[in-house]
């Protein structure tokens, strides 16, 4: 089959950038489509023009690495998948694709689909981890953590940090990214003692890296590889809540202090639902 | 050169304590003194690097990648191993270890591996206590399966993102040193050089991958955890961007390379669809748990599988290996596979597959019990083949996997250049000759989070060593090479992208050097690889300029450094006139076609010294001892 593609070039942050078409004829179904861009950006270099740059590493949908948009969707069309897995099936001989970067204020462009996504780290930084010392840990079986919580926080935690939760916002928010954490760790006993200080520092390290407000439009659920929950939001803004009304900083250390058992009592969220 | 390994003394069960013990501690006020550069954000690396900062000690820390929560880590699937004996079902320390050696293939350091299997255990509390959300049982407790190898259940896993969830536990440690300022981390940066002075490893030499700009930072000690080197033969299951540049260039200054030639070969991989493919997917080992392997009776029955009768059905494995089964360790089952399709009985496009059937785990355990443990690796298949394993079985063939070679490592994971460590899957250190599934999760962790710690603190408490800053001679020296090494990569103006070159040498080392080497396959491959390496070096064309964001570039130094392991690979596969683990040569095997070992001449860690590109490396021997195991000819019967 034969595709159309018209890319976004950009030579550097501070180039305005523009559409570029290229025709790519010869593709074979089974290819991935970053294996698509391989075969034309090896044709680029033998003509001696500038290869089309993009990120990329594991091509199995598990790092987060890879990502831009394929006619205005984010990872394109398939759901639950990132661009590196979805294949050149799913596409028709004749199409014409408009390949762009991630656009979202706090993820400026490198080149032409490469964006900066450490903002995302950033908000990890301030407050995404339970505070263990190394060696200093419980033995594993003696905080027992009944299933259902361990499989919803294995939910959120699938989290790739790739960023398409963003770019497919409006509001350019982060809301599902930092509220996959946040209910990952506020759904175990080990995430308790921090778990108010966390909700708090981490939503606001979001707005401090420009991201926007999240007023639950779900498009990010829509194109979350990893099939990410709106419900990561609404356990987060809860946590919020909370800890805006009940959390001074004297409260959340004396919380801090207690024993996971004694600060489950914080520990709120319906339970999900035992599978039959 | 005499390789000491500097294993403790006394017996077994203690040394690692002792060792301890022994091992010198830096005051706490002068840890923010010393500097320690951290090259990788894997298990390994991220781990080494969140403890050295919580210690105290000024980290720097550097991956290639955007972030360092994308390390190839991320990408295991099937789980972790920790000798908890949860199950009871006769797990110990001592079985652990009795498996790591003997699923080596009795080619390991029996220290080493009995230090693995005693902080296993305290891997998995320290990663339950970051949060990591391992599978767990009704009761609340850690749940496990089973993996090759092993007759016990000892495997922990987290769905089948067991090393994404245990990279993210590393990660976040991380992020909190950066937090902390502990740690200073340095993304999109990728290490060219090593900087030695004195004889002691001090410093990197660094490409700023989005502005281009070279530089260099120096230290008290080097760590590198990056991972390994399979994309040697282009086609892999390693991640696109996984290199050897960060050990090559450290061997290149004079740290052994040990065990180059042991190589796995993964046997459930997908099968390759066409020249344009650019990596290999692994469906992980756990599906071996409940899919059966099998491929027809009869070469060149073209029947749908569900067409096949029992009757007509061979399930290999099973037949051969009775008590392992399809749990048989993965170079026993990769070089089943190749046997079945050499006689003509592979299935699939070009006949290079074997099936891998759930159709009888469905029938037991019902659709919803199997897709609560597979779930995301049905889909995945489905995702790249178009077939769904819930209907027809899935194809699978060997494809490269892991390196158990690497730097040469003591049992303090220092090199023989005094001040750079070496850790993960960087390092030969524990798994012989064949690593069980696993078991690298649990090495990198082991390395990261509680050896390498303990032993750079040693390191640098015993001092005798001068600060020194980036105007050192030796510094601008190695900037000298890096700068010169680009301008040759960038002048070379050829017609070739760094990519076809690499797949050129890939195909060289799978047919030669791959599943099943010979002298004759070996010879001839030594006498491609530099043929190859010259038209590398006049064919080869990289677009744009050394000074902007430049993945032509990045690529073409990676596939360079390859181009030189490729060859020593193939000499120490030569020099080795046995077969053991992955390292299968046809001259040497049992009358049933297993690998026969020379325990009399091979007991050794071939240590190899550069002398120079294109000049013949010399090999140095560290005899293997094995005072606590009996060698034994390897049996899953
Ligand atoms: C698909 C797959 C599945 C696997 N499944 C399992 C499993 O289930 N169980 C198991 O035990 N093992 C498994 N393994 C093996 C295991 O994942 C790896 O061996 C292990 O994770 C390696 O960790 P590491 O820390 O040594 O290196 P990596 O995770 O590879 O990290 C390397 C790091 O080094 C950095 N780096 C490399 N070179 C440079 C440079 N020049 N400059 C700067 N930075 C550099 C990279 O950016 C990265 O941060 C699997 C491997 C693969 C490929
Ligand atoms: S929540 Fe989903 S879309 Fe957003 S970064 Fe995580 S995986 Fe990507
Ligand atoms: S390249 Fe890793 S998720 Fe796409």
């Amino acid at each position: 089959m034969r595709i159309t593609l018209d890319i976004w070039r950009q030579k550097n942050p501070r180039d305005p950038g523009r559409f570029e078409r290229f025709e790519v004829p010869n593709i074979n179904e089974h290819m991935s489509f970053l294996e698509m861009l391989d075969v034309l950006n090896q044709q680029l270099v033998s003509e001696g023009k500038e290869p089309v740059a993009f990120d990329s590493d594991c091509r199995e949908g598990i790092c987060g690495m890879c990502g831009f948009l394929i006619n205005g969707e984010a990872h394109g069309p398939l759901r639950n998948a990132t661009v590196c897995q979805t294949h050149m099936r799913h596409f028709k001989d004749g199409d014409v694709l408009r390949l762009e970067p991630w656009r979202a204020a706090a993820f400026p462009v490198l080149r032409d689909l490469i964006v900066d996504r450490s903002a995302l780290d950033r908000i990890i930084a301030s407050g995404g981890y339970t505070s263990t010392r190394t060696g200093s840990a419980a033995e594993a079986n003696q905080i027992l953590v009944s299933k259902p919580y361990a499989d919803k926080a294995m939910e959120a935690a699938a989290c790739i940090g790739c960023g398409a939760c963003v770019a497919s916002c409006p509001n350019a928010a982060a809301a599902l990214f930092t509220g996959a954490k946040i209910a990952h760790l506020a759904h175990l006993p080990q995430g308790q003692p921090e778990r108010m200080a966390r909700a708090l520092s981490m939503t606001s390290q979001a707005h401090a890296e420009g991201f926007g407000h999240c007023t639950t439009i779900g498009e990010c659920e829509a194109v979350c590889p990893a099939g990410i929950k709106l419900e990561v939001i609404s356990m987060m803004n809860k946590d919020v809540i909370k800890a805006t009304l009940g959390g001074r900083a004297s409260e959340m250390q004396t919380l801090a202090a207690l024993p996971p058992s004694a600060a489950m009592r914080f520990f709120e969220s319906e339970p999900p639902k035992k599978e039959q | 050169m005499p390789l000491d390994a500097h294993i403790p003394s006394g017996p077994i069960e203690q040394k690692w304590q002792k060792n301890k013990f022994d091992l010198k501690l830096v005051n706490p006020a002068n840890k923010r003194k010393y500097r320690i550069i951290v090259v990788g954000t894997g298990l390994a690396g991220g781990a080494a690097a969140a403890t050295l900062g919580e210690l105290g000690y000024e980290v720097l820390n550097f991956c290639f990648q955007d972030t360092p929560r994308r390390a190839h880590s991320i990408a295991a699937q099937g789980g972790i191993n920790a000798a908890k004996n949860y199950q009871g079902d006769g797990d110990s320390v001592q079985r652990l270890f009795y498996d790591t050696i003997k699923g080596g293939d009795f080619r390991a350091r029996e220290a080493n591996v009995y230090r693995l299997a005693e902080v296993s255990a305290n891997i998995i509390d320290q990663c339950v206590a970051q949060g990591v959300p391992f599978a767990r049982e009704y009761g609340g407790a850690l749940s496990n399966r089973s993996f090759g190898g092993a007759l016990v259940s000892r495997t922990f896993y987290a769905r089948g993102q067991t090393g994404q969830q245990l990279l993210l536990g590393a990660y976040q440690a991380l992020q909190r040193q950066v937090a902390a300022g502990t740690v200073k981390q340095f993304v999109r940066t990728e290490m060219l050089e090593l900087i030695v002075v004195e004889g002691r490893a001090r410093g990197i030499v660094v490409r700023d991958l989005v502005t281009g700009k070279i530089s260099s930072y120096v230290g008290d000690a080097v760590v590198l955890g990056t991972g390994g080197y399979g994309n040697v033969f282009y086609l892999s299951t390693n991640a696109k961007g996984s290199n050897a540049t960060a050990i090559w260039r450290a061997h290149r200054k004079g740290a052994f390379f040990a065990n180059p030639c042991y190589t796995q070969i993964h046997p459930t991989c997908i099968p390759k669809s066409g020249e344009y493919q650019s990596k290999l997917t692994l469906m992980s080992e756990s599906l071996r748990n409940d899919g059966r392997v099998w491929v027809p009776k009869s070469a060149g029955d073209k029947r749908s599988p569900d067409q096949i009768p029992e009757s007509d059905r061979d399930y290999y494995l099973e037949r051969i290996y009775p008590t392992y089964g399809n749990l048989a360790p993965r170079d026993i089952s990769s070089r089943q596979a190749k046997n079945v399709c050499d006689e003509g009985r592979g299935v699939g496009p070009g006949g290079l597959g074997v099936y891998l059937d759930f159709r009888d785990a469905f029938k037991r355990l019902g659709r919803k019990v199997m897709d609560e443990r597979y779930g995301n690796l049905f889909e995945m298949y489905e995702r790249i083949t178009g077939e769904d394993p819930h209907d027809v079985p899935m194809r699978i063939y060997p494809a490269v996997h892991y390196t158990m070679g690497g730097l040469w490592v003591d049992y303090n994971l220092m090199s023989n250049l005094p001040g750079l460590f070496v850790g993960g899957e960087a390092n030969f250190s524990d798994h012989g000759a064949n690593r069980l599934g696993a078991s690298a999760l649990m090495q990198g962790l082991a390395d990261g989070y509680f050896v390498l710690p303990a032993t750079v603190g040693d390191y640098l408490a015993r001092g005798g060593f001068a600060k020194i800053d980036t105007s050192h001679p030796a510094v601008r020296d190695a900037e000298r090479e890096v700068n010169e090494r680009t301008k040759q990569l960038m002048s070379i103006g050829g017609k070739k992208s760094a990519d076809q070159l690499h797949r050129e040498l890939g195909n060289v080392m799978w047919t030669d050097c791959g599943m099943a080497r010979t002298k004759e396959s070996l010879t001839h491959a030594l006498s491609v690889i530099p043929e190859l390496r010259e038209k590398f070096y006049r064919e080869l064309r990289v677009t744009g300029s050394g000074a902007e964001l430049n993945q032509q570039l990045e690529q073409a130094g990676r596939v360079a450094d390859f181009f030189e392991l490729a060859e020593l690979l193939c000499y120490d596969a030569l020099q080795r006139n046995e077969s053991c683990g992955g390292h299968f040569r046809v001259e040497y095997q049992t009358p049933d076609g297993e690998a026969q070992r020379n325990d009399a001449e091979y007991a050794y860690v071939a240590a190899w010294e550069f002398k120079g590109v294109g000049a013949t490396p010399v090999l140095n021997k560290e005899p293997l001892v094995f005072e606590n195991i009996h060698l034994a000819q390897r049996s899953y019967k």
